[in-house]
């Protein structure tokens, strides 16, 4: 288990970690998720041994690790742009650890041809980094990580560098791989699809203080604070509450429960239907609902309807 | 934008000629004045005992100084590049002011501190008319070169791949050899080569501090002028042609030298 | 605020701290010691004797020569340079690439040889009958050898770093190709043209090897600072020709500052 208790570090003036407590159970994904500035890189960093936190402890599998170095904590690290040894071959950037441990050559060997067979990058060893594609570079940096058999795997938003369609294989992939391989690991993100679909933990993270822990389901149905909410789906704040888009009924029979709205546009998107509204008093609103819902409903622009929130998920704003 | 034709052959007419009338002609002369009496002649000129042992000279004063220089640089232009520490720009402008004092201030700099009467004048062994004096002059007009060529090389990387080797357990000596020297040979190289030809080319200084003993502390500049200034036109013109030769080998390396640093 | 925006320090104790402590040494002993000595003992003599060789006529004839003829250096190359950069990052043309190779040549010469050379072909043995040896002209001559490749080396790297989009949204808007050039084009350059400048003219204020066979030396007409130092030297007056050095350096550091302070001022545009 990762222990990061009451992390305090700051930046001259600008604050990244304020009193920051979390624990990361053993062999899960854990990701820390926030938008810039959150402070989330930094924790990462800080877990990692590559900054020291003005105040706190950091522990990694019960033994105090705050103020020991990077090459003594048993980590793997995976940056956003590679970071790649470019002068080496792929087969050397992978072996690099070994060799500073010096292991066997046959052994090293072995071990980077297993671990270039299960990133998909067999045969490549003999390559340069800057002959493989954006992809197949982290992929590398994650088997040069995983060589050296770390404790504990941190990845500083691996795929932010990478476009759409590598990312979400990516993202997929490294799914399986902890599947299989198990290393406790920590994940930064700003990228809330990303946090959901890969993590087993999410920490979200804002303005230097964590602001929730839970499993996706969790944070995404019961969010502790509006930030969260907002910040793992699409919100509408109806009347004092903030409730999801698909959580809003309408209906065109005046209602006393509801608020009289005036529909502004409506938005065709496949399978499912949004519908931008006006409320009285109040201002622009979303709802979302499937076609078949909107078809019942026949609703064109300026019509007039009634709008309330079935309050499945719903936050005070 | 494209410049119409008339102005594009003007242009190009200007700059070329400009550079033929100050560079290239006048050293054509000078190659074609030295071999007029056959390269035998020339042979002779730059073989005296005179010539054979400033030539050693110089090469041994640049021996001392291009190592010295370039392992100071590289620590220097680690603390810059990666360093935290106030006072960056103080230390840049010191690197930089040997390229803006006189050559002859530098020699009387030293003469004021190592000569006679100076604040280390009575040292054990002589500096001034001699060849540490020499040594010293050089080293001081070669100092930024591998500096200021591996500094920005050092930023431009960034210190990623330094922070992966310290997370895949290299310590420091380990990550500077392994990963942060092979990421800036190049620049280090273009900056030795830089160095060499202006230790091989001091004269300012070197004019200052060596007394121009010939046979002892005559460099190969010192010798040019000498000869010149005995009316040995000839001999001056050899000297000089060995000199520029040098002088175009380095210019080759420095091509050379410089595409594969765009590469990396 | 992203990770690249934060300077890591290397974790496990002050970095450098030794290697930076060590350069310090290295740079103290071999360039601050020497240079102190010039400025400390400039007034071994008494501030009199300071300023009798200071304003001595011969003295302020050499600096105002040097500052002069150094100017007129900068000024020449400031527009000769940028031309040349012009040609070669614009121009195409066979043998530009040994052309451009060339530019460093006066990096690499030595200044005596420099010297020679022009004497050679513009001296009294000169094959066309030129021959500018002890005149101001020589002195200039020998200047634009020595700093030629200071604006150019300047002043290519932008130029061939310019965003062509700039040019091409100003011809589309109608501009004419000298409108771009000076408009669009020159505005950018004007940084690196100053930096070369700058550097150009600490580098001819100094100058000493390529001057002295070309120039004769006449005092009051083509003599030098630093051959007027070298002088000084000679005649055993080492704390006179220290004076006139700390004059020399305090004249090159404000022009020097001047012309940084105009880059400034041009650049108050650039975001």
């Amino acid at each position: 288990m990762i222990a990061v208790r009451d992390v305090r570090k700051s930046f001259g003036d600008f604050v990244a970690l304020d009193n920051v407590s979390l624990e990361i159970p053993d062999g899960s994904l854990t990701s820390l998720l926030g938008p810039s500035g959150s402070g989330k890189s930094t924790l990462l960093r800080i877990i990692a041994g590559l900054e020291e936190p003005d105040q706190g402890t950091v522990e990694i599998h019960g033994d105090d690790a705050t103020r020991v170095p990077p090459q003594r904590r048993g980590i793997g690290f995976v940056f956003q742009h590679y970071a790649a040894f470019k002068h080496m071959t792929v087969r050397d950037n992978v072996a690099f650890g070994m060799k500073i441990r010096k292991q066997p050559k046959q052994r090293v060997q072995e071990r980077v041809d297993e671990l270039l067979e299960v990133v998909g990058l067999a045969g490549y060893q003999q390559r340069y980094p800057n002959q493989l594609s954006g992809g197949q570079r982290q992929r590398m940096a994650l088997a040069r990580a995983l060589a050296v058999e770390p404790r504990v795997l941190l990845l500083d938003e691996p795929f932010g560098a990478l476009d759409a369609k590598v990312r979400a294989e990516l993202r997929e992939w490294l799914r399986r791989l902890h599947d299989e391989v198990h290393v406790t690991t920590v994940l930064v993100t700003h990228d809330q699809e990303e946090a959901m679909t890969v993590s087993d933990h999410i920490a979200v993270m804002d303005h230097g203080r964590i602001e929730q822990v839970g499993g996706p389901v969790e944070l995404y149905d019961r969010p502790a604070n509006p930030f969260v909410m907002s910040f793992l789906g699409p919100v509408s704040k109806v009347g004092e509450r903030l409730v999801r888009p698909h959580d809003i009924t309408l209906s065109l029979t005046p209602d006393d429960c509801g608020q009289q709205a005036t529909v502004t546009r409506v938005v065709h998107l496949g399978f499912e239907v949004r519908v931008e509204l006006e409320v009285e008093g109040e201002g622009s609103v979303s709802a979302q609902m499937t076609r078949y819902e909107a078809e019942q409903l026949e609703l064109v622009e300026q019509d007039v309807v009634w709008v309330r929130a079935t309050g499945r998920t719903a936050v005070p704003a | 934008m494209t410049v119409d034709r008339r102005w594009r052959i003007t242009l190009r007419t200007v700059a070329l000629g400009y550079l033929a009338l100050l560079l290239v002609i006048p050293i054509g002369l000078v190659f074609y004045r030295t071999f007029e009496h056959g390269v035998m002649a020339v042979w002779d000129s730059v073989t005296t005992p005179a010539a054979i042992s400033a030539f050693w000279l110089t090469i041994t004063v640049t021996l001392i100084a291009v190592p010295l220089n370039t392992i100071f640089g590289v620590l220097c232009a680690l603390a810059l590049a990666r360093g935290r520490f106030r006072g960056k720009p103080i230390l840049n402008a010191i690197i930089d002011l040997p390229f803006a004092i006189s050559p002859v201030v530098i020699g009387l700099a030293l003469v004021l501190v190592y000569g006679r009467g100076g604040w280390l004048g009575d040292l054990p062994f002589q500096v001034i008319f001699a060849v540490p004096g020499i040594v010293l002059a050089t080293i001081f007009v070669s100092v930024p070169f591998v500096v200021r060529e591996v500094t920005p090389v050092l930023m431009e990387i960034g210190d990623e791949q330094e922070q992966a080797a310290s997370t895949l357990g290299a310590n420091r000596w380990q990550t500077f050899w392994r990963i942060t020297l092979p990421a800036i040979r190049w620049g280090v190289a273009y900056g030795i080569v830089l160095s060499v030809a202006r230790c091989i080319g001091e004269f300012g200084a070197v004019s200052v501090v060596s007394g121009k003993i010939s046979g002892e502390t005559e460099t190969l500049t010192l010798l040019v002028e000498e000869r010149f200034q005995n009316f040995d036109l000839a001999g001056a013109y050899a000297a000089s042609a060995l000199l520029a030769l040098i002088a175009l080998g380095t210019l080759l390396a420095m091509t050379k030298i410089n595409p594969r640093r765009d590469d990396e | 605020m992203t990770t690249a925006a934060l300077t890591l320090r290397r974790p496990g104790g002050r970095p450098g701290a030794l290697g930076l402590g060590i350069s310090t040494l290295w740079l103290s002993f071999i360039v601050l010691l020497p240079l102190a000595a010039v400025v400390v003992r400039s007034t071994d003599g008494g501030w009199d004797a300071f300023w009798d060789v200071v304003t001595s006529r011969q003295s302020i004839a050499a600096l105002r020569f040097t500052l002069e003829v150094s100017l007129a250096c900068t000024v020449i190359n400031a527009v000769s340079g940028t031309l040349i950069a012009w040609v070669l990052v614009r121009d195409r043309f066979r043998g530009k690439s040994i052309v451009n190779a060339l530019i460093d040549l006066p990096f690499a010469l030595p200044t005596i040889v420099a010297g020679l050379t022009l004497l050679a072909l513009y001296g009294p043995t000169s094959p066309v009958g030129i021959n500018v040896a002890f005149t101001q002209a020589a002195v200039l001559m020998a200047l634009l050898f020595v700093t030629l490749p200071f604006v150019i080396r300047s002043v290519q790297p932008v130029l061939i770093e310019l965003d062509k989009e700039m040019e091409e949204a100003a011809l589309s808007l109608g501009a004419g190709n000298r409108t771009v050039f000076l408009r669009v084009i020159l505005p950018n350059l004007v940084p690196a043209i100053l930096s070369g400048a700058a550097l150009a003219f600490a580098r001819a204020v100094g100058e000493f090897g390529s001057i002295i066979l070309l120039s004769g030396n006449i005092p009051f007409k083509t003599q030098v600072a630093s051959v007027f130092i070298f002088k000084q030297i000679e005649s055993d007056n080492p704390i006179g020709a220290a004076a006139i050095s700390v004059v020399l350096m305090a004249i090159s550091l404000i022009v020097l500052i001047g012309i940084r302070g105009l880059g400034r001022w041009g650049a108050r545009h650039d975001r």
